[in-house]
């Protein structure tokens, strides 16, 4: 066989990426703390300990509020013109009510960032993907705008962008482009500077609280374990990161 | 004999025709000319490198970026817009759509169209820049937290 197999393939790519990280130095703080320095790069800030997640307060949440949305066009540089049915949506607000006692609610919902992604199970290039922390994202370097996570998708939280986007609309921080697809980052720029989502920061009413869910000493761990909360659709198995507290 | 004077000749020849190439090439040439503000520092790598090997470092840092959550320094997209940018004759960094911008002085002759300006910016950013500094100064803020946090647990 002359040929490369894909498997080989794979191998002599492997190869180079030990051998690039054999070259870059490691240097030791403490057992188990380490410093790596990639040749005058800034280092990786995706932590496999880590699982980032937030939690949503919908007892504070109130309908007709949308800071949070607000805040994410701003950051994220999308927008949605009303009852426009291909215009891009990372987050939006839902009302809902019951209709046997009249109970409503108001809730943020955004892209869940789960445990067991059906959108990354579905994508035929590998663009949808999780990151080691658990923030779910696409690739969009890679995406070939085929929409198949766009339907595996049950909280309906990607969009597709229709529509060139102008070079005065860019925001350096977040690239979008037409012909791919987009969601909710969990503001991955912001939270690899260890910063918090845009959503959270801008909600004056503190009903979302971004955390690691890994960290039992996290304010997002301390508020999970004294009370109730809930996943949307926990019976899908998707394990969302995104939480809300109590949810009827 | 004959033949060996004709293979001699034919190697002059071919000699003259490389001297003159070269020379063609010194006196303006063909080729495109690169407009380098060299005052903001040194490229990543050597000026032949970065010419051979530009797209290789930005697709691997865009693969640590997305994979791995690496960001800011030299290698970052916006670091090599705000070294490469060209001012307009309205003094401002000219984008992408301009024949004059960096990225396109060699791509417009060589035929090539990468489409990364549908989605990145093609100018330097000064908010950005803002927001980077920001972001590093939390980053670093956020990595002494973290070392603290475990040297004080070591020592309990
Ligand atoms: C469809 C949209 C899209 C296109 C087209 C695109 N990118 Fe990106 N790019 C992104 C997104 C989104 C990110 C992630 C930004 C983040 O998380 O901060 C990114 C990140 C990057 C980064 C890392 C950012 C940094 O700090 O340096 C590099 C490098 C990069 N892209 C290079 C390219 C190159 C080169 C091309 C063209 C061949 C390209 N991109 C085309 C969307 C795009
Ligand atoms: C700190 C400023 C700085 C940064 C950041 C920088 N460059 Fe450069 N670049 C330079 C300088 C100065 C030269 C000229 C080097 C020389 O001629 O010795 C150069 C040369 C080049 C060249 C060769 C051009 C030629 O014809 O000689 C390319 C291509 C290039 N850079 C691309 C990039 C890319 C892509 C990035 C981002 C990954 C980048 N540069 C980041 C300063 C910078
Ligand atoms: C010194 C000339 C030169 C400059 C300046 C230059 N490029 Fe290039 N670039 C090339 C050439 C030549 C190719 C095509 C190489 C090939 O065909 O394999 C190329 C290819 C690329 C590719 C790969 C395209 C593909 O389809 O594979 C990317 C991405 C790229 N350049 C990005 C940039 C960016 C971003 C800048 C500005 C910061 C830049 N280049 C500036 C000469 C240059």
């Amino acid at each position: 066989m002359t040929s490369h197999s894909p498997d080989t393939r794979v191998d002599e790519a492997r190869r180079e990426f030990m051998k690039k990280s054999a070259a870059a130095g490691v240097i030791a703080l403490a057992p188990g703390v380490t410093l790596m320095t990639m040749s005058s790069e800034a280092a990786a800030k995706a932590d496999p300990k880590k699982r980032w997640g937030m939690l949503i307060d919908t007892t504070v949440c109130k309908s007709g509020c949308d800071k949070c949305v607000a805040a994410c066009k701003a950051e994220n540089g999308w927008e949605a013109k009303a009852g426009s049915p291909t215009d891009p949506q990372w987050i939006r607000k839902v009302d809902v009510k019951d209709p046997k006692t009249g109970f409503a609610m108001s809730l943020p919902v955004m892209c869940q960032h789960c445990a067991n992604p059906p959108c990354v199970d579905v994508c035929p290039t590998g663009a949808s993907m999780k990151r080691a922390d658990g923030i779910v994202l696409v690739n969009r370097h890679i995406c070939i705008g085929c929409r198949y996570c766009m339907m595996a998708c049950p909280y309906k939280a990607r969009s597709f962008e229709h529509h060139e986007v102008p070079e005065e609309e860019k925001a350096p921080w977040a690239p979008r482009g037409q012909g791919t697809v987009e969601a909710c980052t969990m503001c991955v720029h912001r939270v690899d500077a260890g910063g918090i989502p845009a959503c959270a920061e801008a909600c004056d009413k503190g009903a979302i609280l971004f955390g690691d869910l890994n960290d039992p000493d996290s304010d997002i761990s301390k508020r999970l374990a004294s009370g109730p909360s809930y996943q949307i659709r926990a019976d899908l198995g998707a394990d969302p990161g995104v939480r809300y507290a109590r949810l009827p | 004999m004959i033949s060996r004077l004709t293979q001699l000749v034919s190697v002059f020849a071919a000699a003259a025709v490389l001297v003159l190439g070269a020379a063609g090439a010194q006196a303006g040439g063909i080729a495109p000319k690169v407009i380098i503000d060299k005052s903001k520092g040194e490229c990543v790598l050597p000026a032949e490198q970065m010419k051979r090997q530009h797209m290789k470092i930005l697709k691997h840092r865009r693969d640590a970026t997305m994979y791995q959550g690496v960001r800011g320094g030299k290698r970052s997209l916006q670091a090599c817009l705000s070294c490469h940018a060209v001012k307009g004759d309205d003094g401002k960094p000219v984008t992408i759509k301009s024949e004059k911008h960096f990225c396109r002085t060699c791509h417009d002759y060589v035929a090539v169209r990468p489409d990364c300006w549908d989605c990145h910016v093609s100018v330097p950013d000064k908010a950005a820049g803002r927001a980077a500094l920001k972001h590093r100064a939390g980053t670093m803020r956020a990595e002494a937290s973290g070392l603290i946090k475990y040297l004080e647990g070591g020592r309990k």
